[in-house]
């Protein structure tokens, strides 16, 4: 199986401005972060879960809680395939009353952040939760919509969008990679 | 996903079987200790704990686990079965298979049951206890127990002592301390050894003294009185002077090294008290390891099912 870089969407300074922008947008929806607490969905979405948290704090002062959230058992898909690398969840804060952010790079179907939000509903009754993620590739299969989103990118189900963040890949960058016809 | 359908003997598992099932466990270790310990996982599997013998926390800890995974789990237990009016293993599980479970845990008294099952039935059979076979879940939860203590297991030394010879616990304990690196010492009175030790790849000794200081774990197994044909020693008494674990025994050990049991104990016998609620006993963690262990299992061995083939 072999796929190929179609297009770069975003560059190390996109990513970087997009985020600050999702940390000022989580402040201004909520006024400040006095109520709020971040959970980023494994593995990605937890790194962009601490850059946006260390943002938040630079802006407001004040430091804001955050967890990272193993989806694997919560899938809807066990039956069908297991998850290739199981971690384990932290949610070092009390949900009950709390807004929770969630964190992930990329929104696609939808079913992962279904998955996320019963996740954190098994930790106690957030006051509210919402949704951030750096890529909206569009395709839902749920109703489920993002708060806070990095970039609209119009793709076909056939493509893949990855995103690479200095933390795992060595450079932040959002690709669009499209299968090289070779199959699997 | 775990190289075979089922866990009957630790032959079925590799040694990255074994770290994906400890690792796997991990996380489920850290569900045990939410306020609300339940995942949808298993939703809709039906598993059946078919225990032909007495047990208390391996019935339990396997009820447990498939609870906590929602999947639905029912219990056998034969005195309150068929098996009663004479049905033999081998119709009750045909009957099983009719109602189509997905997993079956079973312990019974003969070597092979298991084996017996998995050919009868099409869903994955645990081991709960074969006999004086294996035990492979219970060698699984003390590997769990063991990284967890003392953080890795290759080139662990684990003096395993006692009742050898009727232990499926031993069983399966020292092919899965070989598979993961770890070097099995099996010590008992030649009453209590089988005849033939050296076939089971462990070091054997009969001074319990001599080995201590070179251990880094120190596993009491119970003397099982009740599958003796005959009083394997002259007295209690007598056992525990010489193969008892005590304080003083305890002190022998290296500082770091921890006492292990699997239950249910007779104190005062393989084990003193003081030993056993002490804080190098990790027994009460042997147990709570027992629940996420199993809980891996059953995740592993029923999830991505459907795909077997295609994968």
């Amino acid at each position: 199986m072999g796929y190929r870089v179609k297009a770069e969407v975003m560059d190390a300074e996109a990513v970087d401005r997009a985020l600050t922008r999702i940390a000022h947008e989580i402040l201004e929806a909520n006024k400040g972060c006095g109520d709020i607490a971040l959970a980023g969905i494994m593995t990605r979405g937890v790194d962009m879960a601490n850059r946006l948290a260390a943002r938040i704090e630079r802006i407001e002062g004040t430091p804001v809680a955050v967890g990272s959230l193993d989806i694997s058992f919560y899938r809807d898909d066990v039956s069908i395939r297991l998850a290739p690398e199981v971690h384990t969840t932290d949610i070092p804060y009390p949900v009950d009353g709390r807004t929770i952010v969630l964190v992930d790079d990329v929104l696609y179907t939808g079913r992962t952040i279904r998955a996320a939000m019963d996740a954190i509903m098994d930790y106690g009754r957030p006051a509210a939760i919402q949704l951030a993620v750096l890529v909206d590739r569009g395709h839902r299969e749920l109703p489920i919509r993002a708060d806070f989103v990095g970039k609209n990118v119009p793709t076909a189900r056939r493509e893949r969008v990855k995103v690479l963040l200095e933390e795992l890949d060595g450079r932040d960058a959002v690709l669009i990679m499209e299968d090289d016809g070779e199959g699997e | 996903m775990l190289t075979s359908k089922h866990i009957m003997t630790m032959d079925d598992l590799s040694a990255d079987d074994i770290t994906l099932i400890l690792d796997t466990a991990e996380s489920f270790a850290e569900v045990n200790q939410r306020r609300i310990k339940k995942l949808p996982t298993l939703r809709g599997r039906t598993i059946v704990n078919l225990f032909f013998e007495p047990s208390t926390r391996t019935r339990m800890s396997f009820e447990i686990a498939s609870k906590r995974l929602s999947a639905d789990g029912v219990n056998f237990t034969a005195s309150s079965s068929a098996t009663v009016k004479g049905e033999t293993l081998r119709d009750t599980a045909k009957t099983l298979a009719a109602m189509s479970c997905d997993l079956v845990v079973v312990r019974h008294k003969y070597a092979g049951a298991p084996q017996m099952l998995a050919e009868v039935m099409d869903c994955s059979i645990v081991n709960g206890g074969d006999g004086v076979h294996e035990h492979p879940t219970q060698a699984l939860l003390d590997l769990y127990t063991m990284r967890q203590a003392l953080g890795r297991l290759e080139g662990l030394r684990v003096g395993i002592v006692g009742d050898i010879c009727h232990s499926r616990v031993a069983g399966s304990l020292v092919p899965a301390l070989r598979k993961v690196g770890a070097t099995p010492v099996i010590i008992a009175p030649p009453t209590l050894m089988p005849a033939r030790p050296d076939v089971l790849g462990a070091e054997v000794a009969y001074d319990l003294d001599e080995v201590l200081p070179s251990l880094d774990v120190a596993y009491l197994l119970r003397v099982q009185f009740e599958r003796a044909t005959r009083m394997p020693f002259p007295s209690n008494r007598e056992y525990a002077m010489l193969y008892g674990m005590n304080l003083a025994r305890m002190e022998r050990l290296p500082s770091h090294a921890v006492v292990m049991h699997p239950g249910p104990m007779n104190r005062g016998v393989e084990i003193s008290a003081d030993v056993a609620d002490s804080t190098r006993s990790l027994i009460l963690g042997q147990v709570e390891s027992g629940v996420a262990v199993r809980m891996a299992v059953m995740y592993l061995l029923l999830g991505g099912a459907d795909s077997g083939a295609a994968a």
